[in-house]
């Protein structure tokens, strides 16, 4: 699916890149815990996340995220939003719940980038 | 260990974090990827490179002072030493172990101080060696081969 298609199923509010809806979404990972976010999202992931602070565009940039819908009605503050407009990373809001968000995003096609964790990590 | 290069770096660059600047963390390690953009580094090389560079630079916004990063590149492969002054790691077995965490609750709120920070980074390099002395600060030397393919460490 296309970002502006998931903004369409989400009816989110597109608060950077705008200029982007026509971007396919490969896949997805969710998290509100950004060390997780970095050690899991792959390349091109989309996030869907709850925290909103400047470190989450940065994670974004790190990893070249292909976007990030913020749930709960959240959103980024100024500094955050404007960090996302330099890095070019596409930002949506969405008044759904994070399991609202992903189900629904699940239903039309949208998978995980990682299904399940490999099973050596509980032995590290 | 840490293996010592043979080669002259082709590039050699040094970098200051400030403990405590929420605002500016990050930074540094941006700059570091695009260098890396720049001069043609792989893909994959950038992103392991990105991810352990800025793990290592929320550890010192979080938890030091101040800490120096450098940034040496050779053909064969990217070195990133940060020296930071600060509390140290009293048990880097312990610290290296994921979930093992010291954060504050300000820090978790942000979404980072889970414990996996350092297990992160050496997931992302080749070499790790981190060396700390309680109360004056940690030492963390990272190796990224960026001609061989990654081999899991042990």
């Amino acid at each position: 699916m296309t970002l502006g298609e998931m903004k369409d199923i989400l009816g989110a509010e597109v608060l950077v890149g705008s200029d982007s809806m026509d971007v396919e979404v490969r896949d997805a990972f969710a998290a509100d815990l950004l060390s997780d976010v970095l050690a899991f999202a792959k390349e091109g992931t989309l996030l869907i996340t709850g925290i909103t602070n400047p470190q989450v565009i940065r994670t974004a940039e790190m990893l070249e995220l292909i976007g990030i819908v913020f749930v709960r009605g959240k959103k980024p503050d100024e500094d955050a939003i404007k960090l996302a407009q330099i890095k070019k990373v596409p930002l949506l809001s969405t008044r759904y719940i994070m399991f609202e968000t992903c189900g629904r995003l699940f239903r039309n096609g949208l998978v995980g980038c990682i299904e399940r964790v490999e099973d050596d990590r509980a032995e590290e | 260990m840490i293996e010592q290069r043979n080669e002259e770096p082709l590039l050699e660059q040094e970098f200051t974090v400030e403990g405590g600047d929420f605002i500016h963390a990050g930074e540094v390690s941006s700059k570091i990827k695009k260098i890396l953009k720049e001069i043609g580094t792989s893909q994959e090389v950038v992103r392991r490179a990105a991810i352990a560079t800025y793990e290592a630079e929320m550890n010192v916004v979080c938890y030091a002072k101040r800490g120096d990063f450098h940034l040496a590149i050779t053909p064969e492969r990217l070195e990133i030493v940060v020296q930071d002054e600060g509390q140290g790691i009293e048990d880097i077995a312990l610290a290296m172990k994921e979930g093992f965490s010291t954060a504050s609750e300000e820090i978790r709120e942000m979404g980072f101080g889970a414990g996996m920070g350092l297990p992160n980074i050496k997931k992302n390099v080749d070499d790790l060696l981190i060396t700390s002395v309680v109360g004056e600060g940690t030492k963390v030397e990272m190796v990224i081969l960026t001609k061989a393919v990654k081999v899991k460490d042990e």
